[in-house]
């Protein structure tokens, strides 16, 4: 551990982008501390003001601070990546350790689920989920977690697979121990690198996902402080004010960016094979 | 390879079936019907009951099912609830936008994406490979609604170089047609050609490291030559597998793009169809981008098979 954590700390743009992710998650978890005002509160003598020492971000189309929104949305992004990742990790996970660990049709039917999933691409398929379900925070966390769920079913499953034969499970078996403790005890752990290099990357995708969809106009409540409701708002109102637009992009941007940064560190810290490859 | 093209095809019948199932019954599952979204707030039972026939939707559900699949099997995707309009005509008239753009982007991502990724590779780790390594990560990053809108900011809006949205066709006019899809292209390529990027990058740095390249360089072969002549074309297999499957991807987003840029293409159908909840036109484009989406990964497959021979020996 205190290895990977000494490579790790070596890539410096991974450890900026893990620095930039705590950042997101304080703003996230103190908004209404931080924010300087109220993110839905709208004042007639405050539209479109240019970004200046009263509003650093300027003020949108309705007086409504961006700095406040943008904090404000940095919650609904963390949520949504945290719980939607999360959906995707314990559902691709059990399906794929069960197929890669069982094999036989339970194999064959999960993999052709995940295959059919995968036929799809991933903004269609989470489009469709939010047509289903309706637009609200909760169901974009379920819809990009059902999204996602077959990325970590094949991760497990492949290695599921690698560890199921295994002499340490051989053991396990021989001397009686269950199915379920051998999933849990001694396949989980060490299939647990790639999911969580997987699970980094995710985030990302999650929040990237989110904005999609709230920008389409299928994804959070209407009225709420998502980036993606910002700049989908905003590119109406550029014209007038390029800040309406600019500023929630860079929050997604530098979001999704430290996430990737981190999952590429993660995966030359983790696995030192890599980084040869990798050049 | 003719062992190999049958065996593709026939797992990817299975899911094409299941793609069926999904397209056919998600659409079923969402909220409100058909027939309430045509008749509107004011509506008598008898009305209802009597458009649900003539649409078929008071037939049991695996009845409509086969009778949907016999239909699409045939080239009947249904109508339109709301224009009347068939739905596969809906579809073929949209289709040339949307291949243009898709065509448009790959375009942009293999010429930005291929001398970068050499460039990384040629002058791995120094200033070169670090800013391209940054600048692909970027790509991939960026949100390509964000970046679209960014696009027209600036080379609309500021600069008035280029129209912010709308479509001309090929045919009508090609120089508006050019200057209607460079934004459009330029975005959505953007995000392939970071991820091309980095695969040119690692394949070139493999090659690179290759006996037959060093023995070159060893006579003296002039280093363009040896780039171009030996090392880019051997590295190049991956870069075009990557490509293709990106090309599935693009179909996702230019959902997204073609709605940045009210281009009115497949993408733009299908989010029409979301919001006027029409069953028979989101089930048609859900099938018709999910369908392309799997022969365009099954060619990929044939294309890759062809370049390596060791593939079909697996």
């Amino acid at each position: 551990m205190n290895e990977i954590w000494h490579r790790f700390r070596q890539n410096r743009l991974a450890v900026i982008g893990l620095a930039v992710i705590l950042l997101f998650t304080v703003l996230a978890s103190g908004a209404t501390w931080i924010a300087p005002y109220d993110p839905y509160e709208m004042r007639v003598d405050t539209v479109l003001h240019h970004p200046g020492s009263a509003h650093l971000f300027g003020s949108d189309q309705f007086g409504r601070d961006i700095l406040s929104r943008v904090i404000y949305g940095s919650r609904i992004s963390v949520s949504v990546g945290f719980i939607a990742v999360g959906i995707a990790l314990f559902s691709g996970g059990i399906m794929g350790i069960m197929a890669g660990y069982h094999g036989k049709w339970i194999d064959g039917l999960i993999s052709r689920i995940f295959d059919i999933m995968f036929s799809f691409p991933d903004i269609l398929l989470a489009l469709v989920i939010m047509a289903i379900l309706g637009p609200s925070t909760t169901n974009v966390m379920i819809a990009i977690g059902i999204v996602y769920t077959p990325i970590f079913g094949r991760i497990a499953r492949g290695s599921a697979i690698a560890v199921r034969n295994a002499a340490y499970v051989e053991t396990a078996k021989s001397i009686g121990v269950g199915n379920t403790m051998i999933m849990l005890r001694h396949v989980l752990p060490n299939i647990a690198p790639p999911l969580i290099i997987q699970t980094t990357l995710s985030f990302a995708f999650a929040i990237l996902a989110e904005a999609a969809l709230s920008f389409l106009g299928l994804g959070v409540e209407p009225d709420a402080p998502s980036w993606g409701i910002m700049l989908n708002e905003g590119k109406d109102w550029m014209a007038h004010g390029w800040w309406v637009a600019v500023f929630p992009g860079i929050a997604i941007t530098l979001a999704v960016l430290s996430f990737n940064v981190l999952g590429d560190g993660l995966r030359d810290a983790m696995d030192p094979k890599l980084i040869k490859n990798r050049g | 390879m003719f062992i190999y093209t049958v065996r593709r095809v026939l797992t990817a019948l299975p899911v094409l079936l299941g793609i069926s199932v999904i397209a056919f019954f998600i659409v079923r599952l969402v909220p409100g019907d058909t027939v309430t979204a045509i008749l509107g707030a004011h509506y008598s039972e008898a009305e209802a009951e009597a458009l649900r026939g003539k649409l078929g939707l008071n037939r049991p559900l695996a009845i409509q099912y086969s009778i949907w699949l016999g239909n699409v099997v045939t080239g009947d995707l249904g109508q339109s609830a709301f224009t009347g309009e068939p739905v596969l005509s809906a579809i073929i008239s949209r289709l040339p936008v949307t291949i243009q753009l898709v065509a448009i982007s790959i375009g942009f991502a293999v010429l930005i994406a291929i001398p970068l990724g050499v460039m990384a590779a040629v002058g791995r780790g120094r200033s070169t490979d670090f800013m391209a390594t940054l600048i692909s990560m970027i790509g991939i990053s960026v949100p390509g609604f964000w970046l679209g809108v960014l696009f027209i900011l600036l080379f609309s809006l500021t600069l008035g170089w280029l129209p912010s949205g709308g479509f001309v066709a090929l045919w009508e006019d090609p120089g508006a047609n050019l200057r209607h899809m460079t934004m459009p292209g330029l975005t959505l390529g953007m995000a392939v050609a970071a991820v091309v990027t980095r695969m040119t990058r690692s394949s070139m740095l493999e090659v690179l490291d290759e006996e037959y390249i060093k023995m070159a360089r060893a006579k003296g072969v002039p280093m363009k030559r040896l780039l171009v002549r030996h090392a880019l074309r051997n590295s190049l297999i991956p870069v075009v597998t990557i490509t293709g499957i990106q090309a599935g991807y693009l179909l996702g987003g230019s959902i997204i793009i073609e709605q940045v840029f009210s281009l009115p293409g497949v993408g733009m159908l299908a989010l029409q169809a979301i919001n006027n909840r029409d069953y028979a036109l989101l089930q048609g484009t859900v099938l018709f981008i999910a369908v392309s989406f799997v022969i365009i990964n099954l060619i990929v497959d044939m294309i890759y098979a062809r370049l390596d021979p060791r593939i079909k020996y697996r």
